[in-house]
């Protein structure tokens, strides 16, 4: 009994002491904090592989939505972050968080819902649509429902600039009847609810995809002006945090704006989906709503602190 | 059901097959709740003796506010360990958010009221008698709690295992510390929660039953231990 409570202690201490020595033989590392959907589609895993070789790093990825990943900004978590949501993008940079927003990629967001779209949305613009959800819901909240991420992500704030120039406010329609329900999660996990209620919501068009083959929703509204959905990359003011590993987050940008960044961007998800699940920036600056240097190549934002 | 059962078939061949993703998820949950149980042993088990021993005011109240921690929230443990470790907290310089060794500090913290408990309550169970030898024969203070801590190792012992089992299931602290890393802070309860937000069900059951396995070692270790 007496030596094998010895031996188990010793074990114990052995594997512990293995444990922080694996821990000690650490290369570089970048933390990026991004979007659910880029995680989970799988196109930073792909972009993680590629980068970790071509640089020897580390690219470590936090994933979040928008609202978390550009607090761990401002805290000074992580070194660069790939978000959706430009309001608060251009904030992140006027309060001196970040060096410049730099365009990366786009596509659309979807309006998606019951095939036999009970709201009889279909063929209307998105705020219209969303409009037109919450009066038929008010009145028969058990067929006409909204799932709403209700999570201070770029979709959820997308979702809330819609209803705004539909002329609501956003506290009286998300208080408004139990045809609107906040799921506070992430975008798969949101459409996994609005499949099984039958109901509508707004989703990024590639995290739709890749979920597709579990869902029976199909997109009721595709495409238009209010659905763009542009992705930008910014690193965080080495001037704010001292810490942050600035030259190689604009390494990692310069990388996802490269020929061989946009290259993997734009042909992403391809062989999977019969269709790439994003747009490379790259060309596109003007439809994007992007100006000339959050289009430029390489970026022009510089680390000395001054 | 079917569903259930066709999962359950995929996990037990993803186990089989020893999927590389798989085995490195589970060493990592393995080092790193081991190492937590063990830097929160060796402070909570002095610290727990001195508690049994030392008579002082508002030993029973603290005795009491430590049972209560026994079932403290994860997520509240992982809050409080983030706002502590970011950068703009006080201990921000150590660089340990999004790190293996942040998750391990994290979880110690999660585990100390439980560990610190069953300490106590173990030393109690010792028979005053052996406390009384070793003073008579001039024992100091710290004397005194190695031997009856030796007494009562079976039990001290047990509240480490319980610790550690409770550090590898939980899911709270390691999200929001270690932030779910794919190859560096990515453990088995998170990628769990991760794999079925993503409707990789079969992937999660798989983990979930290694999980289990894990816990079911632990246990079969703690009855060898108690002679049962």
């Amino acid at each position: 009994m007496d030596r094998n409570f010895l031996k188990m202690a010793l074990v114990l201490m052995t594997l512990s002491v293995l444990c922080s020595a694996a821990g000690a033989v650490e290369g570089e590392r970048l933390k990026l904090a991004t979007t659910t959907s880029l995680q989970d589609t799988g196109l930073l895993d792909v972009i993680k592989d590629k980068f970790d070789e071509k640089y020897n790093v580390s690219l470590d990825v936090v994933s979040g939505g928008t609202g978390i990943a550009i607090q761990y900004g401002e805290r000074g978590d992580v070194d660069v972050l790939v978000v959706h949501d430009k309001e608060r993008e251009l904030k992140f940079i006027k309060d001196g968080q970040g060096l410049e927003r730099r365009c990366i990629a786009y596509n659309y967001f979807y309006l998606v819902g019951p095939k036999d779209d009970p709201a009889g949305v279909k063929g209307m613009n998105a705020s219209q649509a969303l409009a037109g959800i919450m009066e038929k819901g008010k009145i028969d909240p058990a067929k006409v429902m909204f799932i709403s991420r209700g999570d201070n992500s770029g979709t959820h704030a997308r979702e809330k600039l819609l209803w705004k120039k539909a002329g609501y406010n956003y506290s009286a329609v998300n208080s408004s009847g139990p045809w609107y329900i906040e799921a506070g999660q992430g975008m798969g996990a949101t459409l996994n609810i609005a499949n099984e209620k039958q109901a509508y919501t707004l989703s990024d068009m590639s995290t739709f995809m890749a979920y597709q083959g579990n869902l029976t929703l199909v997109p009721i509204i595709e495409g238009g002006s209010e659905l763009l959905n542009v992705y930008v990359a910014m690193a965080v003011n080495p001037k704010k945090h001292p810490n942050v590993n600035c030259e190689l987050a604009n390494e990692f940008i310069n990388y996802l704006v490269s020929a061989e960044g946009q290259d993997l961007i734009a042909s992403y998800g391809t062989e999977k989906f019969g269709k790439p699940l994003f747009s490379a920036a790259r060309g596109n600056c003007e439809l994007m709503g992007c100006n000339a240097t959050e289009c430029a190549v390489p970026t022009s934002a510089s680390c000395a602190a001054a | 059901m079917e569903e259930i059962y066709s999962g359950l078939l995929r996990a037990l061949e993803l186990i089989a097959a020893r999927d590389p993703q798989v085995v490195e998820i589970t060493i990592r949950s393995f080092f790193i709740s081991l190492s937590s149980a063990f830097l929160a042993g060796i402070i909570c088990i002095p610290l727990g003796g001195i508690i049994e021993f030392r008579q002082f005011w508002g030993k029973r109240a603290l005795i009491n506010l430590i049972q209560t921690f026994y079932s403290l929230p994860t997520v509240t443990v992982g809050l409080l360990v983030f706002l502590l470790i970011s950068r703009s907290g006080p201990l921000g310089g150590l660089n340990l958010l999004f790190s293996p060794s942040g998750m391990i500090f994290g979880q110690a913290i999660l585990v100390s009221p439980i560990m610190i408990g069953l300490t106590i309550t173990a030393l109690a169970g010792v028979s005053t008698q052996i406390r009384d030898t070793a003073k008579s024969l001039g024992a100091t203070e710290m004397q005194i709690i190695i031997t009856v801590i030796k007494e009562a190792r079976v039990a001290v012992m047990a509240a480490v295992l319980l610790g550690f089992g409770r550090a590898l299931s939980e899911v709270g602290v390691a999200m929001m510390i270690g932030g779910n890393i794919r190859g560096y802070t990515r453990v088995l309860t998170t990628s769990i929660a991760l794999e079925t937000s993503m409707g990789n069900l079969e992937l999660s059951m798989a983990l979930g039953i290694i999980l289990i396995s894990i816990s079911l070692a632990i246990n079969l270790l703690l009855n060898r231990f108690q002679g049962r």
